[in-house]
């Protein structure tokens, strides 16, 4: 028997995908309405697919292509959150450079809708068209600013790497097909018992390609030059939503299908986990533009993410998705902050031109400096407590070497963090930037910034959240 | 002669897979060859897949070797578009001289 209403949310965001397409051709000058009327879809999609959570346990749809359980809403939920403030809070942004166009909307829907389908899958095939469907709108969305070669460039190398990426993940797709007969997790990981050279194979293809999805070291090189080429408001989407997406696929692909080979594939996430954290902590230190040093910086949190993953705990796994929650609160204030920048219709996006800001912006130097103190793990703040509860599963599992790694790559990266603090407090001051924000702008600084500041009042209700999540 | 078995395929598709690779990352001259080593990756995966899926005797592979070749076509589509868009900036699809984003 088909059960359509689990899939009613990715149903009801494709027909808004077409409706909203079909209204922009035919309605002149209607960016701005669907603009709005695309951030509502998404808003409404989250709540069907919350209410949906409050009963389910797990369900397999569709020939047991397509796994609907806790991860699965819990996941699709922050993803619609994030895309949801993202296209919320950038309408100013895309208005100056006069980029408000139809496409931009529609095209953040197609890849949510990639990334809910990606997020779900419980076969190759189906991933593979979840991640495609999902890409295909990202490299556009690069390319956004089209008259600009920075964007037309950072569009042109996410293109060239994603598709080779893909490529390498569906080489690995075909050897596991091959030496377990099925496209589906559940036949592959009852298959997966033999040692046998090309099952090896085929799992480090499939890791580079997920790892070259995520950014980590040593797979990261795309992100610096993408993060700082596209517009700012694209540069966000790119650190938080997709990220998400990958992390329930890296947490799928190594806990379904993979789950008995944990000895092969264990040393490799470590490695990529470490070489993540150290190699972001490091390459930071010497950027002068603000955009490229998140991009360092979210391969830093890539990494400890990773290090979750690799402890083979359902513990891990509860850490490293609290992980990715609060760093995408953390990134959500930073970009707001970003896109604040601003100065006579132009965009300002180096770390000196945040000088002596706290003389003439107290309050938006003072939420950066939150968020900044956050990022960089400070307690009591909430970015603390996501390295925390990683470090713990991590130690319970007597991984002691890359919990050390951890520690001294996140006393590294505190200096990055803190250079901008000292510049924006004692440095030079330099002329006012504009005060007239959007409303949302304001909103999602300040709301990231409360959640950073008191989390650790409330923090069960994340935990609670997120005990659910039982894979293994 | 000898029979020509699925390691003939795989090994042939190793090969056209290799190639592709090697193709993007020795290719210093025009961005267009990185587009058709791309395809050929993807052509390679198609091989392998085929070939298992008569050795497996396994539909699947073969409806995932049909979903490839369209997204290949998507992709090649919109490749070619941004190449078009970063041409128009540019005036140059050379691979050496895309080095605007340095750092």
């Amino acid at each position: 028997m088909l059960n359509l209403e689990f899939i009613f949310p990715e149903i009801f965001l494709s027909l808004s995908i077409m409706f909203l397409l079909i209204l922009g051709v035919f309605k002149k000058d209607s960016s701005k309405l669907i603009q709005n009327i695309s951030s509502i879809v998404l808003l409404i999609t989250a709540v069907i697919t919350f209410n949906e959570t409050i009963a389910i346990e797990e369900i397999l749809l569709f020939n047991e292509s397509i796994i609907i359980d806790y991860l699965s809403s819990f996941m699709k939920i922050i993803t619609l959150l994030g895309a949801f403030l993202v296209l919320i809070i950038s309408s100013n942004y895309l208005r100056s450079f006069k980029i408000l166009k139809i496409e931009y909307p529609i095209l953040i829907l197609s890849s949510v809708l990639g990334m809910m389908i990606m997020i779900s899958s419980n076969d190759l095939i189906v991933f593979y068209m979840g991640l495609e469907l999902q890409s295909l709108a990202l490299y556009v969305l690069a390319t956004f600013n089209r008259d600009l070669l920075k964007s037309s460039e950072a569009g042109l190398k996410y293109f060239v790497l994603s598709a080779l990426s893909s490529g390498l993940l569906l080489y690995g797709c075909s050897l596991i097909y091959g030496f377990t007969g099925s496209t589906n997790f559940n036949i592959i990981a009852s298959q997966l018992n033999s040692n046998e050279y090309a099952l090896t194979f085929g799992i480090v293809f499939i890791l580079v390609g997920l790892a070259f999805k995520i950014s980590a070291v040593p797979f990261h090189m795309w992100a610096p030059d993408v993060y700082e080429g596209s517009p700012t408001s694209v540069t966000l989407f790119f650190t938080i939503v997709p990220k998400i997406a990958a992390l329930t696929v890296f947490i799928r692909f190594l806990y379904v299908p993979f789950l008995n080979l944990i000895d092969q594939w264990q040393i490799i996430i470590v490695f990529l986990s470490i070489a993540s954290m150290l190699f972001g902590a490091i390459a930071a230190i010497g950027q002068t533009n603000l955009k490229r040093l998140v991009a360092y910086s979210s391969i830093s949190h890539v990494g400890y993410a990773l290090a979750g993953l690799a402890t083979g705990s359902n513990q891990g796994i509860q850490s490293s998705v609290i992980y990715i929650t609060i760093y995408i609160v953390m990134n959500l204030g930073l970009f707001s902050c970003l896109l604040m920048m601003k100065r006579n219709n132009e965009y300002y996006e180096d770390i000196e031109d945040l000088s002596g800001l706290s003389k003439n912006h107290p309050l938006l130097s003072l939420s950066l400096l939150v968020i900044l103190f956050s990022l960089a793990g400070i307690p009591p703040l909430a970015g603390f407590f996501a390295k925390f509860y990683i470090f713990k599963s991590v130690i319970e599992q007597s991984m002691y070497f890359l919990a050390i790694v951890g520690l001294l790559s996140t006393v590294v990266a505190a200096f990055y963090y803190l250079r901008i603090i000292k510049t924006m407090y004692f440095d030079k001051e330099k002329e006012k930037f504009d005060t007239d924000h959007n409303i949302w702008l304001k909103f999602s600084l300040t709301a990231s910034t409360l959640l950073i500041l008191i989390y650790f009042i409330f923090p069960s209700q994340l935990i609670e959240a997120v005990s659910r999540i039982n894979i293994i | 002669m000898t029979e020509i078995g699925l390691g003939h395929y795989l090994t042939l598709g190793a090969v056209i897979f290799t190639i592709g690779v090697v193709g993007i990352f020795l290719n210093r001259k025009n961005i267009i060859v990185i587009l058709m080593s791309i395809e050929l990756i993807l052509l390679a995966v198609n091989i392998n897949l085929v070939s298992f899926s008569i050795y497996l005797n396994d539909l699947s592979g073969q409806i995932f070797t049909l979903f490839i070749l369209t997204v290949a076509a998507a992709e090649a589509a919109i490749g070619l578009a941004i190449i078009v868009v970063y041409y128009r900036n540019s005036g140059t699809i050379r691979v050496e001289q895309i080095d605007k984003l340095k750092g």
